[in-house]
């Protein structure tokens, strides 16, 4: 599934860009392509049979995105892991940015307003994040990744754009950025024990944290754990969510005929909620198909990984991997009820650019990483320094 | 590079488990939707077939608006409309056929009626015609049989009784457009109509009211089984202005055809009573939706219907602004109110001559005849002394060259010009032949009858800063709590200097020679003092000088002097201050005082701020059904 590199691999990593071309893993595009155009075709059902409002922008934002993910993928990995400190400490200064001046929008601080556009720096975080901790890890050994001390930094890197996401509020992305820097640590050889210990604090914490969430974010909470607290309030998403989606049955009701999405009983049907009308008109075997596109793509994420000579470029498409993974996993367990609503779309599904961009960027990443597999990387990114 | 292989064992049995905890639960999503698609699927499929609550928005009524003594001038009005339910019409254009032989459709109606009726689910009324009249109801009710899916449906929609005579006051209200979404669910409402000018938009938030909600169950294709709760919500508040609507009726009858405004109000309180601009526009054709021709007749019409002229027409004040220089001049101590002027018909200043109205000239005049005979020569004379900062700043402590801050949206500033204003804007230096200009109301100077009525209401209360305003009230519910009087600052400013302008002005309309004599009160008991202004539009060259200028009547209408008035009554404790500006109408004192005469009169017979006005006034339903 992935090409043999030709016969006459460089390993200085100067490739001409008709060579990276024909690198790129053209077969993970179309699988993107794939997944992103059940998007479009759900939105078209979305929005009553019409293009507009919104299948037709995203199959815009789409072909644009398409686009950087390839111009991201040719660019040298040396070159994101030599700024990979830089790219962070831009996003963290966004962040501190965003939370002192940001816009206001659905009752959170999330947008930079730059006249011509609107950047969502927690957005460039995920990104940023990833690639700081590959890099940090890049040129660790076992022994270094052993001691307390060393890993104490990775910590920092992690906590403090978590905090900074958390006072937006924007707990869903908290948690993610949390959740997958978790997969980093764990793949960089962190022992478990520690996980054990962070976990524990963690879930100390929970009482005193529940104190500082918004009144929304704790009704969500509650919701959560009861969900016929609220029937026409705040537990109508998550009850008319099951509804629409159990009534789907095996083999749904056909594409255009979910009668619960199509009469606006299912909230926010185009964006976070955007499965659950899937699985209403498609049924169990549609949801699984899609589960399966969905770990196609992670397996890709993981072939790309051990192929990668570097641990950098392993951690980068892990990490990628990772946050994806999770974006799948806690928005399609939310709509069916398993876990809170924390306002996680469905990548490359759900209607909404920057979620997109952010995705297609990491992708780009990622296959970047395969193109430059075989790229010798020295502990700071230069080729020469083994 | 044992090292390393170290590592690379570390991370590929490390990723191995990564990926069996994500199978894990990934599989666990797929259990979850087995039990919800497949062992709960009925229990779902019931409920999602079964009937179920649907919440719906209600518009509230929106609310009235009344004149100072509850005259409504703003209501709503049952609005009959036709609907057409595809799926009950067998064949929805052999019913559009059939509907048109009763309400003419156009082909370019029906073809927009099918595209919404084909847009729609079914069973969702189209609107096919709105503003049904009473007999059309009656007709399409007695042919229903052949117009199947066809049915009658009330609404509400606004309607102005007072029409065009209130339309630049009231606004009007409109469809909502998509900057106008503020996340309010009411505004997403088809047909909802939110305030667009005037009134209707400054006060549109309490007269909007808040939004009720019915829950209906409705089955799994939408249809209403029932309603189970209904939840009436808030209408909006009634808005009581200070207006009072026979008055602004005779005032706006006064200023008949011509392009004109008037502004009466309250010297004391503020409180604005005639707030009159003709020509007006009928709101009511707003509310129904204007065509292409109809607008463009609006809005191309030479008298600028659209525009509240009280509030949003500049012009030169003209002689109306001597008291500002006569004020300054005796603040300042630059001349004594004894101080006398030879005026011989023009003067002198370089190379340039400046003219007084009267060719022939005043001869000997002090500050009191200055203003009785309005005396340019003699404005030119005191203004030179004083200087334009000085006039400026005077002008400013009455309310010209600033917005006052009413509450109606579309103020204008108008301007008041001075040494800094020329060279921040111009980038040129102030010279004195500017200043004479000034001096009589005319170059860069721009104020709104609104400013004129402010200012004078300022002399005549003794210079107390009253601003105008128009609301009375915001009424929620039944109790009526009028908005307090707002304390207004003094402008400091020397009584006695203040008398004798009001002297100077009491001299304009009731002393042989003043230039409005012929529109003094005609009851004794009441003393109007005022001042005419003309506001030239164009420039007189010297040869017109020399052969003769011409008289207004010669002139093409755009090119005539616009006539200003400016009064307040009763002389010996004013009550009233009036301004009346008639564009292009030739002299303030032969066009523009009659009608304040006339104004005034009625509303000092009418007295409509007096205590007892309230009770001879106040409006009842049976009373005005019975006239």
């Amino acid at each position: 599934m992935i090409l043999e590199p030709r016969g006459n691999m460089r390993r200085d990593g100067n490739m001409g860009i008709g060579e990276k071309l024909w690198h790129v893993s053209w077969s993970l595009v179309a699988l993107i392509a794939l997944v992103a155009s059940v998007g479009f075709f759900m939105l078209y059902s979305a929005a009553d049979g019409s293009m507009s409002p919104w299948a037709n922008k995203q199959i815009v934002r789409f072909a644009f995105g398409v686009g950087l993910m390839i111009a991201v993928a040719l660019v040298d990995v040396r070159f994101w892991m030599r700024q990979a400190y830089l790219i962070y400490g831009v996003a963290l200064f966004l962040l501190v940015l965003v939370d002192l001046f940001g816009t206001i929008g659905m009752g959170a601080q999330r947008w930079i307003n730059l006249g011509f556009v609107q950047i969502q720096p927690s957005e460039i975080m995920k990104i940023a994040l990833v690639l700081a901790l590959a890099r940090y890890f890049h040129g660790a050994s076992h022994e270094d990744v052993g001691r307390p001390l060393f890993l104490l930094p990775a910590l920092g890197l992690v906590m403090l754009p978590a905090a900074l996401v958390v006072v937006q509020p924007d707990l869903g992305t908290a948690i993610l950025l949390i959740l997958g820097s978790g997969a980093t640590f764990f793949l960089a050889g962190v022992r478990l024990w520690k996980f054990g210990i962070l976990i524990a604090l963690g879930v100390g914490a929970i009482p005193i944290g529940w104190q500082f969430l918004r009144e929304y974010q704790k009704n969500r909470v509650l919701t959560f754990l009861n969900p016929e607290r609220d029937p026409l309030g705040a537990g109508y998403h998550i009850t008319q969510s099951k509804i629409a989606l159990g009534s789907g049955g095996l083999f749904g009701k056909g594409y255009m005929e979910g009668t619960q999405s199509q009469l606006n009983y299912l909230p926010e049907k185009h964006t976070d909620f955007i499965f659950t009308m899937f699985s209403e008109e498609f049924g169990m075997v549609g949801g699984l198909l899609l589960l399966v596109l969905y770990a196609c793509l992670i397996a890709y994420g993981y072939a790309i990984a051990l192929r990668s000579r570097s641990q950098f470029g392993r951690l980068v498409a892990m990490g990628i991997t990772s946050i994806f993974f999770l974006y799948v996993f806690i928005n399609i367990a939310m709509v069916m009820g398993l876990l809170p609503v924390v306002g996680v779309p469905l990548p490359l599904i759900s209607y909404g650019g920057t979620a997109m961009l952010t995705l297609l960027f990491g992708f780009g990443l990622m296959i970047g990483v395969y193109v430059h597999r075989d790229v010798n990387m020295g502990r700071r990114g230069a080729s020469d320094d083994v | 590079m044992s090292r390393q292989a170290d590592r690379n064992k570390v991370f590929s049995r490390r990723a191995t488990l990564l990926a069996g905890g994500k199978l894990l639960l990934f599989t666990a999503l797929a259990g979850r939707m087995y039990y919800l698609q497949v062992i709960e699927r009925e229990k779902f499929a019931t409920l999602a077939e079964e009937n179920r609550i649907s919440l719906r928005l209600l518009a509230p009524p929106r609310g009235r608006i009344l004149d100072r003594f509850g005259v409504p001038l703003a209501i709503n009005q049952e609005n009959y409309r036709m609907l057409l339910v595809p799926e009950q019409a067998s064949d929805i254009e052999a019913t559009l056929e059939a509907a048109s032989e009763i309400i003419p459709l156009s082909d370019h109606e029906k073809t927009k009626i099918l595209r919404e009726a084909k847009r729609r689910r079914s069973f969702m009324p189209v609107t096919v015609r709105e503003n049904l009249t009473w007999n059309d109801v009656a007709r399409v009710e007695l042919n229903a049989a052949d117009l199947p899916g066809c049915m009658i449906d009330v609404g509400q929609s606004r309607f102005y009784p007072k029409a065009d005579r209130f339309s630049h006051v009231l606004g009007y209200v409109s469809v909502v457009s998509e900057q106008d979404l503020t996340g309010d669910p009411l505004l997403e409402l088809p047909g909802f109509r939110i305030g667009k000018a005037g009134v209707e938009r400054v006060h549109d938030l309490a007269l909007r009211g808040k939004g009720g909600n019915t829950q209906l169950e409705v089955n799994a294709l939408g249809r209403v089984i029932r309603e189970l709760a209904r939840n009436e919500g808030q209408p909006g508040a009634e808005v009581r202005l200070t207006i009072d609507a026979t008055l602004q009726d005779f005032a706006y009858q006064r200023l008949g055809e011509q392009s004109a405004s008037c502004v009466v109000m309250d010297v004391h309180s503020g409180q604005v009573l005639v707030m009159a601009s003709a020509p007006g526009y009928d709101p009511n054709a707003f509310a129904q939706g204007l065509n292409a021709e109809q607008w463009k007749d609006l809005i191309q019409h030479p008298r600028t219907p659209l525009l509240n002229k009280c509030i949003a027409g500049q012009y030169a004040p003209g002689s109306t602004f001597k008291m500002m220089v006569a004020l300054a001049a005796l603040e300042h101590n630059v001349v004594s109110p004894d101080f006398n002027v030879h005026c011989s018909g023009h003067v002198e200043l370089g190379n340039s001559v400046f003219h007084c109205w009267k060719k022939e000239g005043h001869g000997y005049v002090d500050m009191l005849r200055g203003i009785m005979h309005s005396c340019d020569v003699y404005f030119y004379e005191i203004s030179k002394r004083v200087g334009i900062d000085r006039i400026a700043d005077m002008a400013k402590r009455f309310g010209l060259g600033n917005t006052l801050d009413i509450d109606l949206a579309g103020e204008k500033p108008g301007l008041v010009p001075n040494r800094e204003w020329k060279q921040r804007n111009l980038r040129s230096a102030w010279s004195q032949g500017e200043t004479l200009v000034a001096g009589i109301g005319q170059g860069y100077m721009l104020t709104t009858p609104l400013q004129l009525a402010a200012m004078t209401a300022r002399i005549a209360n003794g210079g107390i800063a009253v601003r105008p305003r128009l609301t009375y009230e915001v009424a929620t519910g039944h109790e009526s709590a009028p908005l307090p009087t707002p304390t207004y600052p003094s402008i400091q400013i020397n009584k006695a200097n203040l008398a004798i302008v009001r002297k100077g002005m009491r001299m304009v309309v009731n002393e042989p020679g003043g230039t409005a004599l012929g529109s003094r009160l005609p009851n004794p008991d009441w003393i109007m003092c005022g001042k005419t202004g003309t506001a030239q539009v164009r420039r007189i060259t010297m040869r017109e000088r020399d052969t003769g200028v011409k008289k207004n009547d010669e002139l093409p209408w755009k090119e005539r002097d616009h006539a200003l008035f400016v009064a307040y009554a009763p002389d010996d404790d004013p009550k009233y201050a009036i301004a009346v500006i008639v564009e292009h109408g030739g002299g303030g004192s032969a066009v523009a005082a009659p009608i304040a005469r006339d104004v005034m009169m009625e509303t000092l017979r009418r007295d409509p701020v007096s205590d007892g006005a309230r009770d001879r006034f106040a409006y009842s339903a049976e009373k005005d059904r019975a006239g």
